[in-house]
């Protein structure tokens, strides 16, 4: 049914008319090198399927392809969904609930062999099979899903991903209409790999590719090496662009202090990490050519336990959201360049963001200044004057500084504070769990994907709340019915209408934002540090800096 | 008629005294006492100079303004230049009451926190020390009056805690028990208390005073003065307390400062670790964690606490060593593992 047609599938088609600049001439004259990219510490596990890391995603841009592809383009067309493995953007059937891609061609992966039917079917059952992080949430809408979820090991999704060798298509058939189903292919949880790539987390092993690169070594404690895929020509210059550099070096071990240090002496050119807070000045002054700040789809912010006192008192968790200096939070990540104060859920420039700030010295679009009597008679109003308040933050430089001046407010309008840091990588998990009864913690949240439900669904549904779980994203335990009905309302809506949708998005986001579940502290920025010989930085606020579509030569 | 006087009996000093007398004459472990004095007596002082300065050293003063030399100078001062990124705490302005050291990236006074970080560290370690030395006697005492299976049972116990790297050990103790404290029947530490670094470290150096304890005991318990009272009936509990436990005393006098000044090193790394004292309290490790983010611009914050680390720990090591020799010349207690 035309009328079904989705409307993210529609803004890719519009897009098909994007032509990029003259790359065949930059091509000719920058082509080679070898960029050379350090980071702390290596991203985990190199499976696509399992990795759910943003340096990782990053990284598998120029390697892996799924049946669609987020474009590699600059800024806000970065979030427009192109044809990548698949010819065309699917045809879509049976009321929005059948998408049938015809694949390309003439494709190898890296090992040699032709990409066929079969490894694009062998992967959708991989990603079951692996008990992929997101294979419950993303893809759990397909076909069979329920079954693969339940014994993941015999998973076929029948019914749910065909194969046609003859003709050449793909069909994927889901339970219900689903506006989001085109971003979540091209994701790299839903990249294709051989069918004969084991069903089992590959972890160091690197898998055959597709896309302009291949991972040719990889040593978790040392580095990773990603060259040209011998087997690559270009079928797509919108998803999968050929790139500069002959070789990708990613180093890692090296602090952040020796990291900049590395940049500035032409030894490295770029690094993941972000920029010690002492060197900011400095660098800010002395190299700003060499500085790319760019805009993210992120939250940082700190959940509330609407289940435990004192914050299962609205009132309580209002007063908390009154209270915070929003501008001292942005000065403790770096200043107003690098972050901006936020009161609700979606971050600017968002699908569904509507400016909106009632928890500020003067209510309305922007946040102005803490409103610390509001906070303090709101907190005698709610009874819990008095109450102990632990926070848990990472155990980072930046979180630590912004938990130490949470408990300075916290103190102040009347509770009785401290703040625990807790390792990076326990603090994530941690806070889920309802058995570590956290009663507030500061997190931060990076979109997957551009749609508002990304951030209020996933955060703040019934659904994404699991007592005792590891994997309560949920955080907050916030679970209001209203509020959940018309999330599921307006996920259907964007079936159809997708403006409307985004209204409707944008009224739930004011409806969560004033039952302060969570208090949003910042939208943070992020800056790109590179060396003085990397050219043509370009961001894509999908996955940030495309690597390989900088030169070094 | 004889001209033999009898001889008046020649006044001979005590034990004691003739220790006091010979560390007194150590001057290298005099100074090291002085020093030590002086940092005490400064870290004590905490309270009166946060007062006199007119600051809180644990809440964040990001927008505070400070007067030098009649000018208001902002404590975190935002780059000018170029792109404007990032805020530079205060330096030290070398003016006591004034951010004498600077500030660190909350905007608070280091010198104020250096003093109340110093009282942390020195309570942790000085409570640990008391701990420790009294689990460590009485476990050296019992297991090596008593011998036979509480010897082994005790022993065994105290080689499989020994066993462990002590930075390892105390580092899970700590992981373990900072979120949730400790509670054993009615007893409950709460976490962030300071009682919970006191515990882990007297804990964890329990065999390094039981070991040499018990030794000492043991060859006590051969001794001729112990046996009569053994054959006289005397009741075992007050053999030890009357006659074996005062022939350990300088032994465990001489562990006292050598004790502190490992106890001050394990604190301060737990700390540093973020597993020691909890934010926003200071102690000398959580104050190089704050500087940690700042030795490229204000390395001082990073430097004082390690400076003030090392000078205190050196002068409890040499006046420790000092006391060994006046007290205990044959003693074999050293600093590390045997």
């Amino acid at each position: 049914m035309k009328k079904l047609l989705l409307a993210a599938t529609a803004a890719a088609l519009l897009a098909g008319t994007w032509l990029a600049p003259a790359q065949a001439e930059y091509l000719k004259e920058h082509r080679g090198g070898t960029i050379r990219l350090l980071a702390r510490s290596a991203a985990g596990t190199l499976d696509p399927h399992i990795n759910y890391t943003d340096q990782g995603w990053q990284m598998y841009q120029p390697i892996y392809d799924g049946l669609v592809a987020f474009r590699k383009a600059e800024g806000m067309d970065g979030f427009t969904i192109v044809p990548d493995l698949a010819e065309a953007l699917p045809q879509v059937s049976n009321d929005g609930k059948t998408f049938t891609f015809k694949l390309r061609k003439g494709i190898k992966f890296s090992s040699g062999h032709d990409l066929g039917v079969k490894d694009v079917v062998a992967s959708f059952q991989r990603i079951f099979k692996v008990s992929g992080p997101t294979s419950g949430t993303f893809y759990a809408g397909i076909v069979g899903a329920d079954k693969c979820l339940a014994d993941t090991k015999s998973c076929t999704l029948e019914g749910g991903v065909v194969g046609d060798e003859a003709a050449g298509t793909i069909t994927i058939n889901i339970t219900k209409p689903d506006a989001e189903l085109l971003y979540k292919l091209a994701l790299p949880h839903a990249v294709v790999l051989p069918a004969d790539t084991p069903a089992e987390d590959m972890g160091s092993k690197p898998i055959p590719s597709t896309g302009a690169y291949m991972i040719s070594a990889f040593d978790p404690n040392k580095g990773m090496t990603v060259s040209r895929n011998p087997n690559f020509k270009q079928w797509s210059e919108e998803a999968q662009p050929d790139g500069y550099p002959d070789v990708v070096q990613y180093d890692f071990g090296l602090s952040e202090e020796a990291a900049v240090t590395a940049i500035q002496n032409g030894e490295a050119d770029w690094m993941f990490d972000a920029l010690p807070s002492d060197r900011l000045g400095e660098l800010g002054s002395k190299s700003m050519d060499q500085l790319h700040i760019s805009p993210l789809s992120a939250w940082w912010y700190a959940p509330l336990n609407n289940r435990l006192a004192p914050f299962d008192n609205e009132k309580a968790r209002q007063a908390v959201a009154y209270a915070i200096d929003r501008n001292t939070l942005v000065k403790l990540f770096g200043g107003k360049v690098l972050a901006s104060p936020v009161c609700q859920v979606l971050p600017p420039d968002f699908p569904g963001h509507e400016d909106y700030c009632p928890f500020t010295k003067n209510p309305g679009a922007k946040w102005s200044a803490p409103n610390l009597d509001k906070a303090k008679q709101l907190v005698e109003d709610s009874g819990t004057k008095g109450q102990k308040v632990t926070i848990i933050v990472e155990d980072t430089a930046i979180s630590r500084s912004i938990g130490v001046y949470l408990q300075s407010v916290l103190t102040s309008i009347g509770y009785v504070a401290d703040v625990k840091p807790i390792s990076s990588n326990i603090q994530f998990t941690y806070i889920q769990n309802t058995n570590n009864k956290v009663q507030m913690s500061v997190t931060q949240w990076y979109k997957d994907y551009p749609a508002a439900s990304d951030f209020l669904n996933i955060l703040f549904s019934c659904a994404s709340f699991r007592e005792g779980s590891d994997a309560s994203i949920n955080i907050a335990g916030f679970c209001d019915k209203e509020i959940d009905a018309k999330m599921q309302k307006a996920l259907d809506l964007g079936v159809t209408d997708q403006k409307a949708a985004d209204k409707m998005w944008a009224e739930i986001d004011r409806q969560v934002t004033d039952k302060a579940p969570a208090v949003g502290l910042f939208t943070p920025k992020r800056l790109d540090f590179v060396s003085k010989r990397l050219g043509n930085f370009k961001f894509n606020r999908q996955f940030n800096w495309m690597i390989t579509q900088s030169w070094v030569q | 008629m004889s001209n033999l006087a009898v001889a008046a009996p020649r006044k001979t000093r005590g034990p004691w005294a003739v220790a006091f007398a010979k560390l007194a004459r150590d001057r290298a472990a005099m100074a090291s006492l002085a020093v030590f004095l002086l940092i005490v007596l400064a870290c004590l002082s905490a309270p009166l100079y946060a007062k006199w300065a007119g600051v809180d050293p644990f809440a964040s003063t990001l927008d505070a303004v400070v007067q030098i030399d009649g000018a208001d100078v902002p404590v975190m001062e935002q780059s000018t230049e170029g792109l404007g990124l990032g805020y530079t705490p205060l330096g030290p302005t070398w003016r006591l009451g004034n951010y004498f050291l600077g500030a660190d990236s909350q905007g608070r006074d280091v010198m104020a926190r250096m003093l109340y970080g110093g009282l942390s560290s020195l309570l942790i370690s000085g409570a640990a020390t008391i701990f420790t030395l009294i689990l460590g006697t009485a476990a050296g005492l019992i297991a090596g009056y008593f011998g036979g299976v509480t010897d082994t049972v005790l022993s065994r116990f105290l080689d499989i805690l020994w066993a462990f790297p002590i930075y390892l050990l105390a580092i899970s103790l700590s992981i373990v028990t900072i979120a949730h404290g400790i509670t054993i029947g009615p007893i409950q530490i709460e976490s962030g208390s300071l009682w919970l670094p006191v515990i882990i470290i007297g804990i964890v150096y329990v065999p390094y005073v039981a070991r040499p304890i018990r030794g000492q005991v043991m060859a006590l318990r051969k001794s001729e003065f112990v046996l009569a009272a053994i054959n006289l009936g005397v009741p075992g509990w007050r053999i030890l307390w009357r006659d074996i436990l005062p022939n350990v005393t300088t032994t465990l006098i001489v562990f006292v400062p050598l004790m502190m000044a490992l106890n001050m090193l394990t604190e301060s790394a737990l700390s540093f670790l973020s597993i020691g004292v909890q934010p926003p309290a200071a102690s000398w490790g959580t104050i190089i964690q704050d500087g940690q983010a700042l030795l490229y611009t204000r390395p001082l914050v990073a430097l004082v606490p390690g400076l003030a680390i090392a000078v205190s720990v050196m002068a409890l090591n040499v006046f420790g060593d000092g006391l060994r020799d006046a007290l205990d010349p044959r003693s074999k207690v050293r600093l590390g593992r045997d």
